[in-house]
């Protein structure tokens, strides 16, 4: 089963994380964690999850998520997501979740929204 | 058990490997008896869900303990069965991940998802000592699946046990 990939790109204020594979228990779940960890201690509080190529989440990556999510908002920061797959949509709506984050289909409007 | 009900048992490690694996597993049966491709999904996130409660809450990730997955395909559905070494839980004491107070929680999503994703969902005490998660799935239209599975058409014993 693939394992999660990422990339880094900034945005003006803003780090887009790209991200590829499978948010689950084990590996993917800990390089998100360890990724969010770094951005927040070098200062970057505006982060957009790019889940685009996220095929797949179980409820270890949902609590990744979440725990990223109010990681960040206790730095005064925003974590946003950009581009959720079907099966992520349906995954975060069922678990009520689309309601806590601010979800987004258009990068430029992500964006934009920032503070 | 019937004797149109065909069984396939495998004893796995505590281990995070463990969770893919009989997942993994599972999926091929399920993809076998012809589930179709949004079935087998949920099939496989339950069953991950499953062993990653027995991997985490029941056995607490101890290696000294063992998690129990069982499969058995009857005439209308497919039934699984993790069984974990710990000490059990009740399904009453499970925190509703749904209230206003738990949306924010990092875990505890894993028994909604498999209550959600499955047509029958319970936990009982297990024979291993520990809790025993039964859950299945109807084949589709209510009878047999299709595909190249041949479940019930003919008797089979318990496959003989393999350590994963």
């Amino acid at each position: 089963m693939p394992a999660l990939f990422l990339t880094l790109r900034e945005v003006g204020p803003i780090t887009i994380v790209d991200l590829s594979g499978r948010i689950s228990l084990g590996e993917g779940s800990a390089l998100l964690r360890k990724t969010i960890r770094d951005l927040l201690e070098t200062g970057q509080i505006k982060i957009l999850l790019n889940l685009g190529d996220v095929n797949y989440i179980d409820s270890s990556g949902i609590g990744e998520l979440v725990s990223a999510f109010t990681a960040v908002r206790n730095r005064s920061g925003e974590l946003k997501l950009l581009n959720l797959t079907k099966k992520v949509h349906d995954l975060l709506q069922i678990t009520k979740l689309f309601t806590v984050f601010d979800v987004y289909n258009d990068e430029t409007t992500a964006v934009r929204s920032y503070q | 058990m019937t004797p149109e009900t065909k069984h396939l048992e495998v004893i796995l490690d505590t281990h995070v490997e463990s969770v893919n694996l009989a997942e993994e597993m599972c999926l091929r049966v399920a993809e076998a008896v012809g589930f179709s491709e949004d079935e087998c999904y949920r099939i496989g996130m339950s069953v991950r869900e499953g062993v990653i409660n027995a991997f985490h809450y029941g056995n607490q990730e101890k290696p000294s303990k063992k998690i129990h997955l069982a499969l058995d395909l009857t005439q209308e559905k497919m039934i699984i069965h993790v069984m974990d070494e710990g000490k059990g839980f009740k399904l009453s004491d499970v925190p509703d991940p749904l209230a206003e107070e738990n949306l924010l929680s990092t875990s505890g999503r894993g028994i909604f998802l498999m209550r959600t994703f499955m047509d029958e969902f319970d936990v009982v005490p297990g024979r291993t000592g520990g809790a025993e998660i039964i859950m299945s799935k109807k084949f589709p239209a209510g009878g047999k699946a299709s595909g190249n599975g041949n479940h019930g058409n003919t008797s089979s014993d318990a496959a003989p046990k393999q350590e994963a």
